[in-house]
């Protein structure tokens, strides 16, 4: 489900601070969010030359505790779980039995025995029944979807201006690393990690949805006049599609596994089991799956998904998703591909409208932060 | 100086339901779109118009209008032969949120027949349109 019993969409706790700067709100994995504020082309440079404030309530988070939580994750995800310390966040990939994704997650291990798994709004539902479909003795789940908030500072200045506002010590927490602490003047803990979704460093602060509303107005007042922009869900896919970041149900799906969508360094074969494995192993043993490519287009026109992709005159797949790169300075993006087409190089035709417009195979990334 | 009226629709232009302008200046027409438009689609990346000499028909698809995340089709408030296209845009396509009256212009036709700027609104009616949208 979606939407609640009356087929409403949702909103998040920051639903009217979102109102009051003027957001346009459009409706996303069963909430109304905001999709931009003012511009996505601003919104964008301010994350890449400054910092942007995120609301990300949507997203799914589900709390797991117990101590038989790393085995039981381990035999459902590609990459490992067990292995995983006590302040620690990793990427990883829910799988079917044909090696396709159920969704990409993130697992924090906040300690021993407590985790945070967030998982993708628009699954939260399914992810709710994937996690529940196999109960484990020494796992305990939680479904927080829709009951805490999430609000993520991203960009190059996030660490300055978020710092004075936390009791944790940010320059010690390393990318990907996670920490239970407070925000000052608040009373209830929240968890904050240095994950992201843009390709800049930056933060994401977990919280109640009672402390959602303070916090974003503490974060913004002080430093909205230095260049803190808040930022929609529009600028954000922009972000992560330059960062060569996957979305999911366009570069992965229950059909694209992690393989095709590139995500091999995410699968651990050495793991003696998993969900899909064999699948996965069959798939690159024979190499011949399609597979996603990075694209740029050579002209003005932005590819967008769906579009058919040729290489050759011959039918070589389709784009996944497709969008001005600002960084770029060019239209960027995503073809699901056969594997000789998709070699770095490549030259392939799109066809928009019609019409075939000459694109370039680009090695992923788009875009990578310049080192500090 | 064109003069506006309450929302920035500018007297002196013709206006359509689908939220484009029209200058007529004898039985040439410019078009583009409005400010309301614009500031609908968000950041315009690029603009896709008919080739010079093409004969379009009032109110259908002829082109479309891409912002960073949405692709939106073009319809034409006016029917004839393009005898202008905007070619600044493709190197500029931001200025049509920075002046859609001006230099985002899109295109001039040649109307076949004057009668159909009839079937479009005056500022009145576009400013009321806007008002209640």
């Amino acid at each position: 489900m979606t939407t609640d019993a009356s087929g409403a969409l949702r909103r998040t706790a920051l639903h009217d601070a979102h109102l009051a700067l003027g957001a346009r709100m459009v409706p996303f994995g069963g909430f109304e969010m905001p999709v931009q504020y003012t511009s996505i082309l601003k919104e964008h440079e301010a994350v890449r030359k400054r910092a942007g404030l995120f609301d990300l309530s949507h997203m799914g988070q589900f709390t797991l505790d117990g101590a038989g939580v790393g085995a039981w994750a381990d035999a459902l995800t590609v990459n490992k779980v067990a292995t995983m310390k006590p302040g620690q966040a990793r990427y990883n990939i829910f799988t079917n039995d044909r090696g396709g994704a159920h969704d990409d997650v993130i697992f924090y291990r906040l300690d021993e025995n407590r985790w945070l798994l967030v998982v993708n709004a628009s699954n939260a539902d399914k992810m709710w029944n994937v996690v529940t479909a196999e109960p484990a003795s020494g796992v305990e789940l939680k479904n927080l979807h829709g009951e805490r908030a999430l609000i993520a500072i991203q960009g190059p200045r996030s660490i300055e201006w978020l710092q004075p506002y936390v009791e944790a010590d940010l320059a010690s927490l390393k990318y990907y690393a996670c920490a239970e602490t407070r925000v000052k003047e608040t009373r209830d803990p929240i968890v904050i990690a240095r994950t992201g979704y843009t390709g800049e460093d930056g933060f994401e602060l977990f919280l109640p949805s009672s402390e959602a509303t303070g916090v974003w107005d503490l974060l913004l007042a002080e430093n909205r006049r230095h260049g803190l922009e808040p930022c929609g869900l529009g600028a954000r896919d922009v972000l992560r599609l330059e960062a060569g970041m996957p979305l999911y149900g366009h570069e992965m799906t229950e059909e694209i596994t992690p393989l095709q969508a590139g995500l091999a360094w995410a699968i651990k074969f050495d793991k003696p089991a998993f969900r899909g494995k064999d699948a996965l192993l069959a798939q690159r043993d024979a190499g011949d799956y399609a597979r996603i490519a990075a694209l740029v287009m050579e002209g003005r026109v932005p590819a967008r998904s769906g579009y058919p992709v040729f290489a050759d005159g011959a039918r070589a797949g389709e784009i996944r998703s497709g969008s001005w790169g600002p960084s770029v300075e060019k239209n960027i993006g995503t073809a699901l591909v056969e594997p000789a087409a998709a070699a770095e190089g490549s030259s392939l035709e799109v066809e928009v409208r019609g019409v075939r417009h000459r694109a370039l195979v680009v090695p992923m990334p788009f875009y990578k932060r310049p080192k500090p | 100086m064109m003069t506006e009226m309450a929302n920035g629709v500018p007297a002196g232009l013709l206006y359509s339901k689908e939220h484009e302008w029209v200058k007529l200046d004898g039985d040439v027409a410019t078009v583009g779109i409005t400010d309301y438009a614009q500031s609908s689609l968000g950041d315009i990346v690029y603009v896709e118009m008919p080739r010079m000499g093409a004969t379009i028909t009032q109110f259908d698809s002829i082109g479309v209008v891409e912002s960073v995340k949405a692709v939106s089709d073009i319809f034409t408030p006016v029917g004839g032969e393009i005898v202008g296209t905007n070619g600044e845009l493709d190197s500029d396509p931001a200025s049509v949120n920075s002046d859609p009256y001006g230099q985002g212009w899109f295109y001039k036709v040649k109307l076949n027949d004057l009668s159909q700027t009839a079937n479009l609104l005056t500022p009145e009616q576009y400013e009321q349109l806007i008002a209640e949208s």
